[in-house]
């Protein structure tokens, strides 16, 4: 706030009018009412945590293996009690590999839908804010990505540039930039001919200006929902993609991989492949659960429909 | 009517050209594929009669031209591993893929559209909440994960079915149950959220008010107009599935379909084919829109095209 020394803000009455406080106590409240996304959101607390010190909790290193402790079961299933839920093919503790592979699957996820949501909300605001030819160019690229069979394009994406980290970022955020240019549009319609850019512009404002600081805070919430569902199926597509041997590539380890390699050893070793499986299952869903909390939090008149 | 279908085949040529010339420019940037086809001892002389022989020799333009004259005519040229036209080694699988999709398509129709219309007429009761939660759930759930836990259960466990391959109907049942369950959850929910639009209509109080029976207010009024969004939910699911989900679900149960073929063509880093398979799935895909778009007026006679 540049005029913050012109006008005394913190009067008692100023803050308590203060929509963003109120907004957050309420949302707060709402979320220990409403207990299932408060369990989704500390699961997704934990699974955070437990990614970024992935180093510190680990109980052993996740590349290096017990050659003597191959394919250990999990050790309230009978296995070797050193290795809590078991050990692989060659002999790598499978819990320490969950928390660094949460790790990469989590990055993979946050970054690709960064770059998608940046690109497609720039182009979404773009064209239903200027409208006509630029609209119709941009929304046709859209329809035609959409119709395109996305995962083809991803694994021929991969195969071009090598299977890597950054290359499956690449190639997914391809794939999903036109979901945040649609949703971007077509709120800005909603507000361009409105009361809000007319008084931006009689101030004024630049083009640039009225879409960044007028428009795009109005239509925040809305796209915050979209960003974390999205998080959630790029997870399962980086998973899918990794199991087909197009994603990350060893030593490296996301979940997707770990169900890619220890499907060699299965049903014998069935800890390689179950474990993985259900971080992914269960962070999809806290995500979707949290987003759904998200958007009736934000705004209520989306209870009734929700239901 | 005919305008309809020019604009659309229109739209169709601008999406198949789309795909083909990103895949052609994708492909061309890999660098010489020559050096993974022939055994590490080749002599250059080699090297470059068969660069000759498939035409990278060729400035990028003039082989751009050659692939758009040959899928002009239809013709995207020999594939490179199978040793004959990529086109017939594109369409073999094919009819496989489609009736996988079609059978798990079917399979959660019938289960989606009474769960959904159920939870529509009682919302908020025990049966729509554990429609809605199953429904996340089977969202969430990765799909070839969800695979190996059935062959895990189903096969390995019970030895109801067998674990991969082809052959009666047993075969059948795992991969299409797995598929099933993504669309499963989706058109659930659009068919509750579109029976909840109409049973609010007031066509449906006349309905009532005129004495009929609850289960054709139901089935023929409410249902039959929330068709449209169900048929368009369908379609779309049997796209998704033809040209996404079918690779992850014929790599997990080794099905003989044009997912697996995708993975090889890669594998085997294959131009020809991996373009005549995009191709293949993009007329597919802009196919089965146009089917969409044309069963409209079967659910509501008003729709007209333009």
């Amino acid at each position: 706030m540049a005029n913050s020394t012109l006008v005394d803000t913190d009067t008692p009455e100023l803050r308590e009018s203060r929509p963003r406080f109120y907004e957050l106590h309420r949302m707060t409240s709402k979320m220990v009412k409403d207990r299932l996304a408060l369990y989704a959101l500390i699961f997704l607390m934990l699974i955070f945590l437990s990614a970024i010190l992935a180093s510190i909790i680990s109980p052993h290193d996740p590349t290096t293996g017990d050659i003597w402790n191959r394919l250990k079961p999990p050790s309230f299933a009978g296995g070797y009690s050193g290795h809590l839920l078991g050990t692989d093919q060659l002999g790598r503790d499978i819990l320490s590999r969950l928390f660094y592979g949460g790790r990469v699957s989590l990055r993979i996820g946050f970054i690709t839908v960064l770059f998608s949501s940046l690109v497609g909300i720039f182009f979404g605001l773009l064209a239903g804010y200027a409208g006509g030819k630029t609209d119709t160019i941009i929304m046709g690229l859209v329809d035609i990505q959409f119709a395109f069979p996305g995962m083809l394009v991803a694994l021929v994406f991969v195969m071009v540039l090598g299977p890597s980290e950054l290359h499956l970022t690449y190639a997914l955020a391809f794939n999903g930039w036109m979901v945040f240019a649609r949703m971007a549009r077509s709120l800005v319609l909603t507000f361009r001919d409105g009361p809000l850019v007319e008084a931006a512009k009689a101030i004024g404002a630049k083009p640039l200006q009225v879409m960044i600081r007028h428009i795009l805070p109005n239509i925040f919430a809305p796209l915050v929902t979209l960003f974390v569902l999205e998080v959630a199926r790029i997870i399962g597509a980086e998973a899918m993609m990794s199991f087909l041997g197009y994603g990350i590539q060893p030593p490296s380890s996301s979940w997707g991989l770990m169900i890619g390699e220890g499907r060699a050893y299965f049903p014998m070793a069935w800890w390689l492949i179950v474990f993985p499986g259900m971080m992914i299952a269960s962070t999809v869903l806290a995500l979707n659960i949290f987003s759904n909390w998200f958007t009736t939090a934000i705004d209520p008149l989306q209870k009734g429909q929700s239901g | 009517m005919a305008t309809y279908l020019l604009k659309t085949l229109l739209k169709a040529l601008v999406v198949v050209l789309g795909v083909s010339l990103l895949v052609f420019v994708l492909t061309r940037s890999i660098g010489n594929p020559v050096n993974t086809m022939l055994p590490l001892g080749a002599s250059t002389a080699e090297r470059a009669r068969l660069t000759h022989q498939l035409g990278l020799d060729k400035p990028l333009l003039a082989q751009l031209g050659d692939y758009v004259a040959g899928v002009a005519q239809g013709n995207f040229g020999e594939s490179w591993w199978q040793q004959e036209s990529a086109l017939t080694v594109a369409l073999r699988p094919l009819p496989f893929t489609i009736e996988l999709s079609g059978i798990a398509l079917v399979l959660s129709l019938v289960f989606a559209i009474p769960l959904g219309i159920l939870s529509a007429l009682k919302p908020r009761s025990l049966l729509d909440k554990v429609a809605s939660t199953s429904s996340m759930l089977g969202i969430c759930v990765p799909n070839f994960w969800l695979g190996l836990m059935l062959i895990l259960i189903f096969s390995n466990l019970l030895h109801w079915f067998p674990t991969s391959g082809t052959g009666g109907w047993q075969y059948w049942v795992l991969p299409s149950v797995t598929l099933a369950v993504l669309p499963l959850g989706r058109i659930t929910q659009i068919v509750r959220t579109a029976m909840l639009e109409q049973l609010r209509e007031l066509y449906i109080v006349t309905a009532r008010s005129k004495g009929l029976p609850e289960f054709w207010v139901v089935t023929r009024h409410a249902l039959k107009n929330a068709g449209v969004q169900i048929v368009t939910m369908s379609g779309w699911e049997l796209g998704r599935m033809i040209a996404g989900y079918t690779i992850a679900i014929e790599a997990v149960f080794g099905l003989p379909g044009i997912g697996s073929l995708i993975v090889d063509a890669i594998g085997q880093q294959d131009f020809p084919l991996i373009q005549a398979i995009t191709f293949v799935i993009a007329i597919c895909i802009v196919f089965l829109n146009i089917l969409i778009d044309l069963s409209y007026p079967l659910f509501n006679p008003r729709v007209k095209f333009k």
